[in-house]
């Protein structure tokens, strides 16, 4: 098979981490860094490699590009389930590829100049590796067990990553937090497995349709859907909805976003990496790749989808109007656009005369893989270009920045483009990508469209706020002229230039609906005119209101604002007390009510049955220990004692 | 004749003095003395059983008897060798002295 070098994208950042984590501590930063950007530059060439090869390949008969599986083998077999792991090639798997190894090495090579000279530079690049091992691997799995595999790996190195400085109490917290969170999420998403992989027999994902299996690949075991709908029609669904409550939380969905705006404790490069671009995406991609099933099997349920998807793009965007610090700005930005893509998945319509898979209903598959894509690249360019701002005033309190254009052109420049592309301007191509879920949401409903475009426009705003926050606005002078910011160093700028130049030429350059569609047809993108015009208008609106507000050297409308509704702004700036909510959920109800009980009957019945026996023993052996008191001749009394009294016993008896 | 239950007496007598001699001595040379005695009246039993039992000729009690003796001789070549080896560690031949041999 064609595809079968593919291996080596998993393998090489698999033997980097290896060899970092192992021998990084004796060698020196630079040879470390090289070890991990090489390795995955390697990556990056085949990833690419790959999707030239994929998407240059003739379509099938059906119009479709075949499902590759050049690896599979059965690692654990369950009896009647199999527990399979391998790589298969899609074009949704495919294009993550490229999206992953893209920002991943441009990752690390930013992290050379924003790590520079950090303790434990060497872990922090075998981190990295692992991270990448283990997104990649989600991506191409062949079945959800292996999907569910990668996925609490990624978790881990997502703990790893975001406690890197663990000297400091708040990274350790917040580690400790992304990760019970994500895995109390999980818990689900296994459950939902179970009864998936119970009811139809199979883990695979052999729906995926025109299927070619390598040579010496282990066939896949066909999913029974049949099976499952004839035990109860709800089977499914609720298998389906179960995996998504596990996406919700590894995608920061409302309520279990909690984590997310902490995680931005760890390295700014990471956050860009990991809690912007790729692993919050996993519960999208997650929802994408089981699509089919949603939506034959449980369209009814899609709408839970959407309801999260709204409420959460809207509770994020609102929170993020209010933060002062820059990385949680970008941080509720992210939970936002992330909710735009799951409102996309879910506003995705039953075909057509009677198709399961149709581009025009189901526009919002494409939409949002397709905004996926332009996100990681404009996000992790602002996170990076957010890193390059605190590598320059030592601070993430926008308080210390202002008036940094002058200081740090290249920046300035770099997260103007992207500021513009997520508030959805054309050219840039977060217009397209975000007016193509507008139109889907239109589609399915006029209500749930209004109120996207108005999260649209919220979006505008806030990013707009933040840019004029720390570009314009009130300089801080006084810090400024005791340390001057400087413009960052070449490392750190070029992922910066390559990340925009992205940003500006992806929307328009090639059709995305070509590659990646829902029913793997060709689909050619066209705009709404009036949807576009529309959501560009509102888009221009807010910035310029933004503008207006935040621009100037003082900012009085913002602090009438302020002073008008000092509640709401603090409620805003207090993320609306979910931490809190949940703080009380947690320790007031749950420890109070059902873990402390637990503990008192862990503590005191079962500890006390086995303590009970120690000291049971203990007594007994204390007890009889002066018997043994090594004077012979007192033994032989007892031994003679013995004797005779065995003799009578014996004499009684016969 | 000496009749046989004149040997069982003396059997038993010898029994009890090297049971009372083991329990009663501290002096480990005493203590292997009084096993001895113990040894000596079994021997006497099985001699005098054997006669009882089989006048006419058949020999198991002797030889069990003489078998015993080879034993005992053995066994008091080893214990005295063990104590000549305590006497030389501890300076004493009395039983007490090698109670912390216990641990």
């Amino acid at each position: 098979m064609e595809y079968s070098y593919v291996f080596l994208i998993l393998l090489l950042p698999f033997l980097s981490f290896i060899v970092l984590g192992l021998a990084g501590m004796k060698m020196p930063h630079k040879t470390a860094g090289l070890i991990g950007t090489l390795s995955l530059g390697i990556v990056t060439a085949l990833s690419y490699y790959t999707a030239f090869c994929y998407f240059t390949a003739e379509r099938g008969v059906d119009g479709t590009f075949a499902t590759m599986v050049p690896y599979n083998f059965t690692w654990l077999p369950l009896g009647v389930l199999n527990f399979d792991l391998g790589i298969m090639l899609d074009p949704i798997s495919v294009m993550m590829l490229i999206v992953i190894s893209t920002v991943s090495l441009m990752v690390h090579i930013y992290s050379f100049g924003y790590m520079h000279g950090e303790k434990g530079f060497q872990r922090y690049y075998a981190y990295l590796s692992l991270f990448t091992m283990s997104m990649l691997g989600l991506v191409v799995a062949t079945n959800i067990f292996q999907m569910y595999l990668f996925w609490e790996l990624v978790g881990v190195s997502s703990y790893l990553l975001i406690g890197f400085y663990y000297p400091l109490h708040a990274a350790v917290a917040a580690s400790k937090k992304a990760f019970i969170v994500t895995r109390f999420a999980d818990m689900f998403f296994l459950i939902g497995i179970l009864i998936f992989g119970f009811y139809t027999g199979s883990f695979s994902f052999s729906f995926a349709g025109n299927v070619v299996m390598g040579d010496g690949a282990t066939p896949f075991i066909p999913v029974d859907v049949v099976r499952a709908v004839a035990a109860g029609g709800f089977i499914i669904p609720t298998a389906l909805v179960l995996m998504f409550i596990g996406g919700a939380g590894k995608s920061a969905m409302f309520p279990l976003h909690i984590w997310l705006p902490d995680a931005m404790e760890g390295p700014t490069p990471v956050s860009a990496l990991i809690h912007a671009a790729t692993m919050v995406v996993a519960g999208v991609f997650q929802i994408a790749r089981l699509f089919p099933l949603w939506i034959e099997y449980a369209p009814g349920q899609m709408s839970i989808v959407v309801y999260v998807g709204v409420f959460t793009a809207f509770y994020a965007a609102a929170v993020a109007c209010a933060q002062s610090d820059i990385k949680r700005v970008l941080a509720f930005s992210t939970i936002s656009q992330i909710a735009f893509m799951m409102v996309a998945l879910g506003v995705c319509l039953p075909g057509h005369d009677g198709a399961v898979l149709d581009n025009h209903a189901q526009l919002g598959y494409m939409a949002s893989m397709f905004h996926l894509f332009t996100h990681a690249m404009f996000k992790a360019c602002l996170f990076l270009g957010a890193g390059c701002i605190i590598h320059a005033v030592h601070s993430n309190e926008m308080s210390t920045m202002g008036g940094l254009r002058k200081y740090m052109p290249i920046t300035h420049i770099t997260f103007l483009i992207s500021c513009i592309a997520i508030s959805g301007i054309p050219p840039f191509s977060g217009f397209f990508s975000k007016d193509e879920i507008i139109t889907a949401c239109f589609a399915y409903s006029p209500v749930v469209g209004w109120i996207m475009t108005a999260i649209a426009a919220m979006t505008a705003f806030y990013m707009f706020r933040l840019y004029y926050g720390i570009f314009w606005g009130t300089e801080n002078k006084e810090l400024h002229e005791h340390h001057t910011p400087h413009e960052a160093p070449l490392t750190m700028t070029i992922p910066l230039i390559i990340l925009s130049v992205i940003t500006l030429t992806c929307g328009w350059i090639v059709n995305f609906g070509s590659f990646v569609s829902a029913s793997g047809l060709d689909y050619e993108i066209h705009l709404d005119k009036q949807i576009a015009i529309t959501s560009t208008v509102i888009a221009l609106i807010s910035i310029a209101l933004a503008t207006y507000i935040y621009k100037g050297e003082k900012q009085p409308i913002a602090d009438i604002l302020y002073k008008r509704f000092p509640k709401l702004h603090r409620a805003a700036y207090k993320r609306f007390y979910m931490d809190e909510v949940w703080m009380f959920i947690t320790h007031k109800v749950i420890f109070r009510l059902v873990s402390t009980p637990i503990a008192w009957f862990d503590r005191h019945v079962v500890d006390g049955t086995f303590d009970f026996i120690a000291w049971g023993s203990n007594a007994a052996g204390e007890t009889i220990r002066p018997w043994q008191s090594g004077d012979v001749r007192q033994y032989a009394v007892w031994f003679l004692t013995g004797t005779v009294a065995l003799t009578l016993v014996l004499l009684c008896l016969l | 004749m000496v009749p046989v239950e004149f040997y069982f007496v003396l059997s038993a007598l010898l029994f009890f003095i090297g049971v009372f001699g083991f329990v009663t001595r501290r002096n480990l040379i005493a203590m292997l003395i009084s096993i001895e005695l113990v040894l000596n009246a079994v021997d006497i039993n099985f001699a005098a059983f054997n006669r009882m039992l089989f006048p006419d000729g058949q020999l198991e009690g002797f030889f069990m008897s003489l078998f015993s003796i080879g034993v005992s001789a053995a066994e008091s070549a080893v214990a005295i060798a063990i104590i000549i080896n305590v006497y030389r560690n501890f300076h004493s031949d009395q039983v007490n002295s090698i109670e912390n041999m216990k641990y």
